[in-house]
């Protein structure tokens, strides 16, 4: 079996998000880039799935050069090859035409993604790949069981979830708890270094999204201390102050 | 401008945030036709005039009371086409967002999720705001193509009422077996309760509990603010509370009016799921939680003295 896992590298969750050139570029002075978690999840996966049953992980990053460091770690964890495209990914469109082509140039059985990346939070990379590959997709899959050709899955509804049946090949956005993220080891780093990794021009796409530029939201106001002795002007301040009650 | 709005119901009543995608395309102006998929009560359906439907269409197929990603998408595709729509709108959810994908991929329009605030046609070309980096910033984005999906997150427009009930259209499918592809065998789902990434006001509990046998206190605060049940990562990861309670980075987003968090310490990964709150009350007893920096109302104390004391004095003022 051949998994392809697309994972985006993006600034460590506990990052101040700040931006450059008259808030249109991220400012990436002093953030840390890791594999987006919800990708570490679908990789983790994978990775179980290969240790399982026997199946070959390439790990795809749609990214300039300095996500190789990203996508080493994701070999470290135990992938076995890496494909970059070489290109800023601008947005969901363009990197999804470009995961579509090297997953039909690759034949996969299996691709899986995280339900969404940490910084465009759109959702959509999987459902987009898998209509231009005529692939269902699903997602996110809390769930996910590989019986032979089938696959069972659990995918998260609000307020439950449901359990779904589908044949392979297929897309899949992963969340927790479909298994723990995984700590690459010492052997792991090592073997890592050596691991193919191709790098690939992009296509050319026409791009339906333009970036015009940035915003942080206003800043909070200070907070309001209430003594624990006194609850009562807790609901008051709420019902008459803010008005939410 | 002819728009199509997709509503999604639960236990057969319109979601409030469909309302809301419906409020909103009628603020853009234009024709905006809604269309929900399997059943749904049509007094319901009909009440969507109010909020500015001109048409309201529904594919009551059984076979759509699933919410199928694939056939989903093929039918408001179909819709689209059916009522020469070029921008289909619709509320970010767990079946929204991907359905939206496909769609936009389908006929070639620009997407954007996560839409917060109406689109500004004013200056260069149609623009939206959307919520990025797990609520900690903003991007406006231009889309360019004549074919537009938009997925708005909750509280993008406020509900109000413009017009009044209409009669419903049926709408008939031409499905294929490709679009089931995917079958969903079972389902586990909370009846009754208010969804969380719904909900005007969500009490939520920490590690601080001490464990899921404390949480009758937590629902019982939410059954008299009327209010979901939300939790920190850990607490799910312990099995103390259903994963699909879990808020943060990595869970459920929310954008409630009120947020009530009750024995978490704020993690920057938590604070990332409920930033989009409109008032945000802290209960811990650590004065150096983080959370304090980012609530409007506080109080440092014991939560299992608190919330008694709380629930009650919220009674007594009704
Ligand atoms: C990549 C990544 C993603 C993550 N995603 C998420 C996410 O989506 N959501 C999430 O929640 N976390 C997430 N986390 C975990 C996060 O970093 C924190 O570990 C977690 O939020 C802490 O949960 P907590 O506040 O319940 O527990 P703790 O940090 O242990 O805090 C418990 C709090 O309860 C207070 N307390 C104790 N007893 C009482 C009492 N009797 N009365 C009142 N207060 C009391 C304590 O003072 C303390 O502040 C993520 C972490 C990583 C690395
Ligand atoms: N630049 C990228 N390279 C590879 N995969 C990506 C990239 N961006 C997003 N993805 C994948 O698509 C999923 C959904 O992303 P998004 O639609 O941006 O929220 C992510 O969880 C990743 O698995």
């Amino acid at each position: 079996m051949k998994i392809l896992v697309c994972i985006s590298h993006v600034p460590d969750t506990t990052s101040k998000i700040n931006f450059t050139d008259n808030n249109t570029k991220f400012d990436s002075n002093g953030v840390q880039f890791i594999i987006g978690p919800y990708d570490d999840y679908a990789l983790a996966r994978a990775i179980e799935i290969k240790e399982a049953s026997g199946a070959t992980v390439t790990v795809l990053n749609v990214g300039p050069a300095d996500t190789e460091p990203t996508i080493r770690k994701a070999l470290a964890i135990g992938a076995d090859d890496a494909i970059r495209v070489n290109a800023e990914p601008t947005d969901s469109f363009f990197v999804a035409s470009q995961i579509a082509e090297q997953a039909k140039a690759g034949g996969y059985d299996l691709i899986l993604m995280g339900r969404e990346s940490i910084d465009y939070n759109s959702g959509v990379v999987h459902g987009i790949v898998g209509e231009m590959l005529g692939m269902p997709s699903i997602s996110p899959v809390m769930k996910l069981e590989i019986e032979g050709n089938t696959a069972k899955l659990a995918r998260e509804i609000e307020g439950g979830k449901e359990f779904l049946e589908v044949n392979l090949p297929f897309v899949a956005g992963c969340q927790e708890p479909i298994a723990e993220w995984k700590i690459p080891n010492m052997r792991g780093i090592m073997s890592a270094r050596t691991k193919p990794l191709k790098v690939v021009e992009p296509s050319a796409v026409d791009s339906g999204v333009k970036l015009q530029k940035f915003e942080l939201p206003a800043p909070k106001g200070s907070v309001k201390m209430i003594s624990p002795d006194n609850v009562g002007e807790l609901v008051t301040l709420l019902k008459n102050e803010a008005k939410v009650l | 401008m002819n728009i199509l709005v997709f509503v999604e119901s639960a236990e057969g009543k319109i979601k409030k945030t469909s309302i809301e995608a419906v409020v909103y395309a009628h603020a853009m102006g234009g024709a905006v036709t809604a269309i929900a998929l399997g059943s749904v009560e049509s007094s319901e359906l009909e009440a969507l005039g109010k909020y500015g439907a001109k048409k309201v269409l529904h594919a009551s197929d059984s076979k759509l009371d699933q919410g199928i990603i694939q056939a989903y998408a093929s039918v408001l595709v179909s819709a689209m086409k059916d009522e020469q729509a070029d921008t289909l709108i619709l509320a970010n959810s767990s079946l929204g967002t991907p359905v939206a994908a496909r769609v936009a991929a389908k006929i070639g329009a620009s997407l954007a999720s996560n839409v917060v605030e109406l689109p500004n046609t004013t200056s260069s070309g149609f623009v939206v705001k959307r919520s990025i980096y797990t609520g900690k910033a903003f991007a406006h984005v231009e889309l360019k193509n004549a074919k537009k999906v938009l997925g708005l997150k909750k509280n993008a427009a406020k509900i109000k009422e413009v017009g009044a009930a209409i009669s419903v259209t049926p709408y008939s499918t031409s499905l294929v077996d490709a679009d089931f592809a995917t079958k969903i065998t079972s389902s586990e789902k909370a009846t009754g309760e208010v969804l969380l990434p719904e909900a005007n006001i969500v009490v939520s509990g920490g590690r601080g509990m001490k464990g899921p046998e404390n949480w009758g206190m937590l629902e019982e605060l939410a059954k008299t603010l009327h209010a979901a049940t939300g939790c920190s990562k850990p607490v799910s990861d312990m099995n103390w509370r259903p994963h699909h309670e879990h808020v943060g980075q990595t869970g459920v987003k929310v954008a409630p009016q009120l947020y009530i968090a009750v024995g978490i310490s704020g993690a920057i990964q938590h604070l990332a799921g409920v930033n989009s709150s409109k008032y945000i009350v802290v209960i811990n007893k650590d004065p150096e939680a983080p959370f304090f920096k980012a609530a409007d109302y506080g109080i440092v104390g014991d939560a299992f003295e608190i919330i008694p004391k709380l629930t009650e004095a919220i009674k007594a003022s009704k």
